[in-house]
């Protein structure tokens, strides 16, 4: 006799969270709620895209904000005291991403009753958040100028799975070699699907452009 | 970090497994880990015993990496070659019209349960 049994498993360890992202989005949809997934390397301005793109939307929607870290409250806080929307704060427990179970358990706290639209800003990294789909009805991801152009090449699959790519701190570009034709171009290699908004979230300039498409989204969603 | 992550992701599929085959004990987890799939297998090894050992189904239980090589279709000629060595454009006509075809693959190939 063999010392050992040998079960075969033959399974992805993605599979049951894909599952859930499925049945996740399914229950938004029927709820009416449209759940954005925002990602980004650290330091690329999101909160502060948030922000900008938020305050031109409460008018006509209503909002939520849903901050993944892996510590601390400074995001949740900044939003609610710059916005005056509802924002909680999601701690991942050292955990490089949210899957759609922690997403789930994100909006359990959260009051969807007349809500359009929960903003969900993931952990920064370019890496993880890419591979577990959260359950939400579309991907958008910020990329900062002085990241440089070549970030697509670098991190595909982020950029594959994207619906629209924000290109942020446009007001720093005489200072950096970012092409933002390259950028453009190594974002379509990727995904030719993918829009492509360049903005300044400091200033404000170019958000219109961002918040006009989600806004689109959600009436899209609602449908 | 990420590994941890992962690690964590395949504690919950071999217990889910453990339970649906009525195993007690389980002595060794083969993995399929592609060689794009952005893991480092000595990290998650390493994680793994950090990880395993405080679970009474795994404890002392070995991670086996079976390591799948990158291979890319080329749309441009129909040709393969490998990912790893050539990246995004084909070697054979030039084209970036290119997709992955394995490699990317992160997947609990079998458990071992002690023969009693």
């Amino acid at each position: 006799m063999d010392p050992v049994k040998v079960i075969e498993i033959k399974k992805s360890i993605f599979e049951d969270n894909e599952v859930d992202a499925d049945n996740l989005r399914k229950e938004l949809k029927t709820k009416g709620v449209f759940l954005l997934n925002l990602m980004s390397s650290p330091g690329s301005g999101k909160t502060t895209t948030l922000i900008q793109t938020i305050n031109l939307l409460k008018e006509k929607l209503h909002i939520a904000v849903m901050e993944a870290d892996i510590d601390s409250n400074v995001d949740a806080v900044k939003i609610k005291e710059a916005t005056g929307i509802p924002s909680i704060q999601l701690h991942t427990g050292g955990m490089c991403h949210l899957d759609a179970e922690m997403t789930r358990q994100g909006l359990d706290n959260v009051d969807l009753e007349g809500l359009d639209l929960v903003i969900l800003e993931n952990v920064g990294n370019l890496v993880c958040p890419a591979e577990f789909d959260t359950g939400s009805c579309k991907n958008a991801m910020i990329l900062s100028v002085p990241e440089g152009h070549d970030k697509p090449l670098k991190y595909p699959l982020m950029f594959s799975i994207c619906d629209v790519v924000v290109i942020n701190k446009m007001d720093v570009l005489p200072y950096f070699d970012f092409d933002l034709e390259k950028c453009k171009e190594y974002v379509h290699m990727r995904n030719p699907k993918a829009k492509v908004i360049p903005i300044c979230a400091k200033t404000g300039e170019g958000v219109e452009n961002f918040a006009g498409w989600l806004l689109q989204e959600v009436k899209n969603w609602k449908n | 970090m990420h590994e941890l992550g992962i690690v964590f992701y395949i504690i919950r599929d071999v217990k889910k497994a453990a339970l649906e085959n009525a195993v007690e004990h389980i002595s060794g987890v083969v993995m399929n880990i592609g060689e794009v799939s952005t893991i480092v297998p000595e990290y998650l090894t390493h994680c793994w015993r950090w990880a395993a050992d405080k679970e009474d189904l795994l404890r002392g239980s070995e991670l086996k990496i079976n390591i799948i090589p990158a291979v890319t279709h080329c749309d441009g000629c129909g040709q393969e070659y490998g990912t790893v060595e050539h990246g995004k454009i084909c070697p054979h006509c030039g084209s970036e019209n290119t997709w992955l075809l394995r490699g990317n693959e992160v997947e609990i190939k079998e458990i071992e349960v002690p023969n009693s």
